[in-house]
């Protein structure tokens, strides 16, 4: 099967620094990718490259087999993507509703309207996408007046708008207690199946990780050291001596 | 031309250039620190001049005249420094954790009062200072004769520049304005006396800003209008030089300044025939700088990207149609105004004034339209009043146009300004839209002073009548109410439509539009277009209600009125800013008219509003009168 994103030889320098050397991943329909790596191994930068946000020094992006590379945010939105950001953004001065209308209208590309009113335009879809994030309870309620995280689900009924056929999704459970995390995570996945999404996040949580990804890879220095299942990451050496070394030398310091 | 008359004019440049220069490194190190941009810095710039004219003379008889001189321009630097401190403690203070648009509000009404203050202190006339003892003279450069002065002033501007450089580098309290400007809560974290590093470096900017100005001393008079002419000048130098960048805003000044000299040296020029006087077109030499080199570096020279400043407030509640009562309260304001004409009977003054209440209604949800919804105060909307007005002027003077395509003229005008420099405005956020809209405000009201042919200079255009029929009172009256009626609703649709939806997804979360796939850049620019053209609609009706335009009835003090009407009324309510411009003009009307200082006292309101009414008046009323289930 032909995969929806494909990322090769990534590079990016920042001065003399190589936050990227040469990355290298794909992900296959239906797959739950997991972006892991000590703190400032390149994993935010790789996530930018991939959502627009940052241009390469060299390689490429491929989405569903069209490069992207360069190409801005707003642009790569229209190819099927959807986004999750660390600290969730939505638009705090709508309802629920709204804010999953909104990124419906956006999604078609029905921006320029100015006669119908917003609100009466992709009631129903909002609607259903609300209830599969759980949150069809909360519809008419402000979005700054959600708990944080029905403000992240919220967010992900946003990044599902346009039918994306890759989601990205920056620390999906960050700012969440630890019973909350769970239940993202595990909705997440569902929706991997059912949409026959390919979801790529990135994770501090290795409980999440471990637990619902379907693939793991791990950058340490820009490089790519790990690329496997589950249990194959975590019986890595290479994985091992990244995070245990790092994890080591954190505590003697600390 | 000769190479010696524009070497002549270069050196001439460089002399405007250092002045720029005080004022604008003073308003770029405030802000570093503070993170308030100082509407009234040009105002400091002109208390120097008017306080070195006044003292240097005093002094001269103490201690003798050439010493005079050069003793009151340092006591004057340092008066408007002392001030500057005494304004931080007393009002600035206050105002640090506040909403952007307030801090820029309440520095601006502190422009209306000084100016009102020096209106006060020293008359309305022009006051000429002494020349430079010592430097009165002139030198021979090329055949030319070069004041001294302009010598010595091209000198001033870069040993400032040294001087502050060594002041940052090499002092403690310049490692403390750098740690400030680079990461304010460690600062406050580490210990250091917050409270009197902003007290100090506002009183450092006020007295370099001051010191600019006392220097003018021997080349200009001191005048009234210096304030907003300078301070839209360091507007256009912090925005070409970057924000909080010392020697950006040298190298702006230079740029502007050499600019503008360029021009005045060419003189008139035949371009394939046609012939222009480019002393004329210095300000929009201006323009030229500042268009390119935003197009090639969106920060400045050597600004950096700003993280997007905090709105402050709660957010907005959503937007819900009109509840039952208050349908029934518009539908009342729309009869009562519709019967006007019939009222005028028994109050003949009643029309006038409702007819000034629809163009300032027109015109200030124009501007909450872009404010409200679209996130961006701009500071300049008097630029599309003014070319909607004067667009409609020419075509009925000069043009003699019909009064409706007239009155579309000058809506076609100001929507093409509004494109024109929209596109440059909506690039940036928060203060700097401030500034880039105050800047281009400027150039159109200086363009509508200067162009005599077009615009008849500072007497504007006379004899804007409408033809019938709209030339009688209540034709006009009816005509303008229809007008009016049709803006605001089209407005309000647009609001509520996919299109107002999108701007205020843009306002709420710019980040989680473009990940939605909105075009955010495109959503403000045509936004801000469309309110560029109602806003022109507004001019247009003021023209014909006034049967003229002048530059006075399209300076900054509009913009400023806009934006007072649409903060009595509430920025979050769709209605408020047409309460408030019907507040602010009965205000206008029966208070203002009784005083010489109405700008002190606009300011003195404008500070009171921010000050004790964050939300705007008419905006917690229509909390009460929201449908339930709505707000929470």
């Amino acid at each position: 099967m032909t995969a929806i994103l494909e990322v090769r030889e990534l590079t990016k320098h920042y001065g003399g620094v190589r936050a990227l050397d040469g990355v290298s991943f794909s992900i296959a329909p239906g797959e739950l990718l997991a972006l892991i790596g000590p703190n400032g191994a390149g994993k935010s930068t790789c996530f930018n490259i991939v959502n627009g946000q940052l241009r390469p020094d060299s390689g490429t992006v491929r989405i569903l087999g069209r490069d992207v590379t360069g190409l801005p945010s707003r642009r790569i939105a229209h190819l099927g993507v959807g986004r999750t950001f660390q600290v969730a953004a939505v638009f705090g001065s709508m309802t629920a509703l709204e804010n999953v209308q909104a990124a419906l209208i956006a999604a078609r590309g029905a921006v320029f309207g100015f006669w119908r009113p917003a609100t009466t335009i992709a009631r129903d879809e909002a609607m259903a996408l609300l209830e599969q994030t759980g949150m069809a309870g909360e519809a008419e309620r402000p979005a700054a007046a959600l708990a944080y995280g029905d403000v992240k689900r919220l967010e992900l009924a946003m990044a599902l708008a346009g039918d994306p056929k890759l989601l990205l999704m920056d620390e999906p459970t960050a700012g969440m207690a630890a019973a909350e995390r769970g239940e993202m995570i595990a909705l997440v996945q569902k929706l991997t199946r059912s949409r026959g999404l390919a979801v790529l996040f990135t994770e501090h949580s290795m409980d999440v990780v471990f637990g619902h990804a379907d693939r793991v890879i791990v950058l340490a220095r820009g490089r790519l050291i790990a690329d496997g299942t589950v249990d194959e990451v975590r019986t890595d050496l290479r994985v091992r001596e990244v995070y245990l070394g790092g994890t080591a030398a954190a505590e003697a310091a600390g | 031309m000769s190479l010696d008359a524009l070497l002549f004019q270069a050196v001439n440049g460089l002399a405007s250039a250092s002045g720029l220069f005080l004022v604008a490194a003073g308003l770029s190190i405030i802000f570093g620190v503070t993170r308030i941009v100082n509407m009234a810095h040009g105002s400091f710039y002109m208390l120097g001049l008017y306080l070195a004219v006044t003292l240097a003379p005093k002094i001269g008889t103490w201690i003798g005249g050439p010493f005079g001189f050069w003793a009151g321009i340092l006591a004057a630097a340092l008066v408007v420094a002392a001030l500057g401190a005494l304004i931080e403690m007393t009002l600035l203070r206050r105002l640090y954790g506040a909403p952007e648009l307030y801090q820029l509000l309440a520095t601006f009404a502190l422009l209306l009062v000084i100016n009102d203050a020096a209106l006060f202190l020293w008359g309305p006339e022009d006051i000429l200072g002494p020349r430079a003892p010592g430097l009165s003279g002139s030198v021979m450069l090329l055949g030319r004769r070069l004041p001294e002065y302009d010598i010595f002033l091209a000198l001033i501007g870069p040993a400032v520049l040294i001087g502050l450089h060594l002041l940052l580098a090499r002092t403690r309290f310049g490692r403390l304005i750098r740690a400030a400007t680079q990461d304010r809560e460690m600062v406050a974290a580490l210990g250091i006396n917050e409270a009197l590093l902003f007290t100090m470096v506002f009183a450092l900017g006020a007295g370099i800003a001051g010191l600019g100005g006392a220097l003018q001393m021997a080349r200009e008079p001191a005048s009234l209008t210096l304030d907003l002419s300078v301070l839209g000048d360091a507007f256009v130098v912090v925005v070409v030089g970057g924000m909080g960048s010392i020697r950006g805003a040298y190298l702006a000044a230079v740029l502007v300044a050499e600019a503008k000299a360029l021009c005045t040296a060419l003189g008139v020029v035949d371009i394939f025939g046609f012939t222009f006087n480019m002393s004329r077109l210095t300000l929009v030499a201006e323009f030229l700088v500042m268009a390119l080199v935003l197009i090639v570096r969106p920060h400045g020279l050597f600004g950096r990207p700003q993280p997007p400043a905090a709105r402050g407030g709660p957010a907005e509640p959503p937007l819900r149609p009109f509840s039952a009562p208050a349908r029934l309260l518009a539908l009342a304001a729309v009869a009562l105004f519709a019967a006007m004409p019939l009222i005028g009977t028994l109050v003949s003054y009643a029309p006038v004034l409702a007819l000034d209440m629809l163009v300032a209604a027109l015109f200030a949800a124009s501007l909450h339209f872009i404010m409200g919804p679209g996130g961006m105060a701009s500071f300049g909307h008097a630029a599309y009043f003014g070319l909607g007005a004067y667009g409609t002027a020419y075509a009925v003077t000069a043009l003699s146009l019909p009064t409706p395509l007239a009155f579309a003229t000058g809506i076609g005008v100001a929507a093409f300004g509004a494109v024109l420099f929209g596109w440059f405005c909506v690039r940036l956020e928060g203060v700097y839209f401030a500034m880039l809209t105050l800047a281009f405000a400027q150039i159109v009201w200086s363009v509508a002073f200067q162009w005599e042919e077009v615009t008849g200079g500072s007497n504007g255009l006379f004899d804007v009548w409408p033809e019938w029929p709209f030339d009688s009172r209540t034709g006009l009256y009816l005509a303008a109410f229809v007008v009016t009626l049709a803006g605001l609703l089209l407005l309000r649709r647009l609001v509520f439509a996919p299109f107002g939806m999108a701007l205020r997804a843009a306002r709420d979360s710019r980040l989680r539009a473009e990940a939605s796939g909105i075009p955010v850049a495109r959503v403000r620019w045509l936004a801000f277009a469309l309110a560029g053209a109602v806003c022109g609609a507004a001019g247009g009706l003021f023209a014909f209600a006034k049967g003229s335009i002048s530059p006075e009835a399209i300076s900054v003090g509009r913009s400023i009125d806009g934006l007072v009407m649409v903060l009595i009324g509430g920025v979050q309510s769709l209605i408020g800013p047409v309460v408030g411009a019907g507040a602010f003009t009965l205000l206008q009307d029966s208070v203002m008219r009784e005083t010489d200082y109405w700008r002190a006292l606009l300011g003195l309101i404008i500070l009171a509003v921010v000050l004790l009414f964050p939300f705007g008046i008419a905006g917690g009323l229509s909390r009460g009168l929201r449908r339930p289930g709505g707000a929470r």
